[in-house]
């Protein structure tokens, strides 16, 4: 199994879900995040003042599936969450030991 | 005594009353979030604080018995023969406890106006004590030189609603304030950015509608000349608003919610000491130059380098003082200013300026040095880290 980390522009998060849940994933947990990466923030001013806000806000998305699906969320994702400009974000994609599902306690692929 | 006179002084000292809650918004939204409750509370713990002082003692330091000049005196101590009828009261037309309780408000708002200095980095107790005296030691004598019949009124010094009496006043005594106890914490290395401009928008909006109640208020009766200083306070608004953003634009780029409102308050600012004097024409050309000027001052602390954090020098320190020296040029109502051949009331408009920028900021920097030796001012750098919200009063503004 495999967790797929998608860090996103905010405004693609609904792109982003359409696209994942076309190929039939049935969860993901998406969270307010902030940080920077080559593009390194932005510049704010405030009453004259110039400040450099290095954190700017993105949303984290977390999917977790079996093994073969993960190269095509990795795909459909980048397919959603491109612009082309840089501050895009980044994939990860993490080798996940075990999942439970709490009301059950199916574990494995079943609990995904 | 006259029943609408009464009626409208009473309905605006309720609305400048709503001052001091719409300043809380103001400054609570320009600060961080982990300060938003400490702000918030420097502002509106002094509808409790200013007024209890007032009652007890401020009013008639301010209105008393004039000595020499100076001070009023204990005659109305403890609101002694401040009744029902007009006896004794600075205004004819009023019953004297409702030309006391209008007078009451400016006092709340006034050393509120200051805490926009030192915000983020004061403790809660010395505050208390540090406003009390400020109350007791600066605000009073300087309305009593201004309108209890003290010696700036006696030289013919022009001061509708409080340019000197309350906006050069805080605004020294916020200058003291910031170079006193320093810049707070990481200033100039992190973002210090506001948390919430929205809620700072709301709160110059209360302020711009309060302050109807100020100036026209300021007239004391219910007629033209309030309705002069009512149009002149609303025209100044409208035309800072663009003056600041006209300028802002032009030096950062963009045009920004934070400069019109702060470019409506600067406006305000400026129009007090003139709203009953100048005509609604002259109140625009202020506001213009105010907003230019004022977004001029919030620069300044960039240069010198003092961290007056939400800009009291800048908005009403240096807006206070060119309102003070505009009413010294444009006065035709009531008064002759330089337009009208009269370049004498600039002079004594100048000279009241620096009575007042003086005797603010030499009182001002005495009193937090005496309550800092006492008690400390400043708040410790693990307090100051962590927020004024969970560290003075054990609560936090937002839960999630």
């Amino acid at each position: 199994m495999k967790k797929i980390e998608i860090i996103a522009k905010p405004f693609k998060v609904e792109d982003i879900k359409e696209a994942l849940t076309e190929l039939g994933v049935k969860g993901m947990t998406v969270s307010e995040a902030k940080g920077f990466g080559r593009q390194r923030g932005h510049k704010e001013v405030y009453r004259g003042a110039e400040y450099q806000v290095d954190f700017v806000p993105k949303v984290k998305i977390e999917v977790v599936a079996e093994d073969d699906m993960a190269p095509k969320i990795v795909k459909a994702a980048q397919e959603a969450a491109r612009t082309g400009q840089v501050g895009d974000g980044k994939i990860f994609v993490i080798p996940v030991d075990d999942v439970m599902r709490i009301r059950t306690g199916e574990t494995g692929d079943d609990a995904i | 005594m006259n029943a609408a006179d009464t009626a409208f002084v009473l309905v605006c000292a309720a609305l400048v009353m709503f001052m001091t809650p719409g300043l809380a918004l103001f400054y609570a939204g320009m600060v961080r979030s982990k300060n938003v409750l400490g702000t918030t509370m420097q502002s509106f713990v002094l509808l409790g604080l200013g007024t209890v002082v007032w009652a007890v003692v401020g009013y008639s330091l301010a209105f008393g018995t004039d000595f020499g000049g100076i001070i009023g005196g204990f005659d109305f101590a403890f609101m002694r023969d401040v009744g029902l009828d007009t006896a004794n009261s600075p205004a004819e037309n009023l019953p004297h406890l409702a030309f006391m309780v209008f007078q009451c408000m400016f006092a709340v708002l006034t050393p509120a106006l200051i805490t926009g200095a030192f915000a983020e980095r004061m403790r809660f107790g010395p505050f208390l004590v540090f406003s009390a005296l400020w109350l007791i030691l600066v605000y009073s004598p300087m309305c009593h030189w201004v309108w209890g019949g003290g010696w700036l009124g006696q030289m013919g010094a022009l001061d509708f609603a409080g340019g000197a009496v309350v906006h050069m006043s805080s605004g020294a005594a916020a200058l003291a304030g910031c170079l006193y106890l320093g810049k707070r914490k990481g200033y100039g290395k992190e973002p210090n950015i506001p948390h919430n401009l929205p809620m700072t928008v709301l709160g110059a909006a209360i302020l711009w509608f309060g302050w109807f109640g100020f100036n026209a208020g300021s007239a004391l009766a219910a007629d033209g000349l309030a309705a002069n200083a009512f149009v002149t306070t609303h025209f100044a608004a409208a035309a800072a608003m663009l003056g600041w953003l006209i300028v802002e634009t032009l030096h950062s780029g963009k045009p920004t919610t934070l400069g019109a409102a702060s470019g409506a308050v600067a406006g305000l600012v400026c129009i007090t000491p003139a709203a009953g004097f100048v005509s609604p024409m002259a109140s625009i050309v202020i506001g213009l130059l105010g907003g230019a000027i004022c977004y001029g001052g919030v620069l300044l602390k960039g240069k010198f380098g003092y961290d007056d954090s939400l800009d009291v020098v800048g908005i009403h320190g240096l807006g206070g003082t060119f309102g003070a020296l505009a009413t010294g040029v444009f006065a035709s109502i009531g008064a002759e200013g330089l337009i009208m051949g009269n370049p004498k009331q600039l002079w004594i408009q100048f000279v009241s300026v620096v009575a007042t920028w003086i005797f603010c900021f030499v009182m001002s920097l005495i009193l937090y040095k005496v309550v800092d030796a006492v008690m400390g001012l400043r708040a410790s750098e693990e307090d100051e880290s962590k927020g004024l919200d969970v560290t003075q009063h054990n609560e936090t503004g937002y839960q999630w």
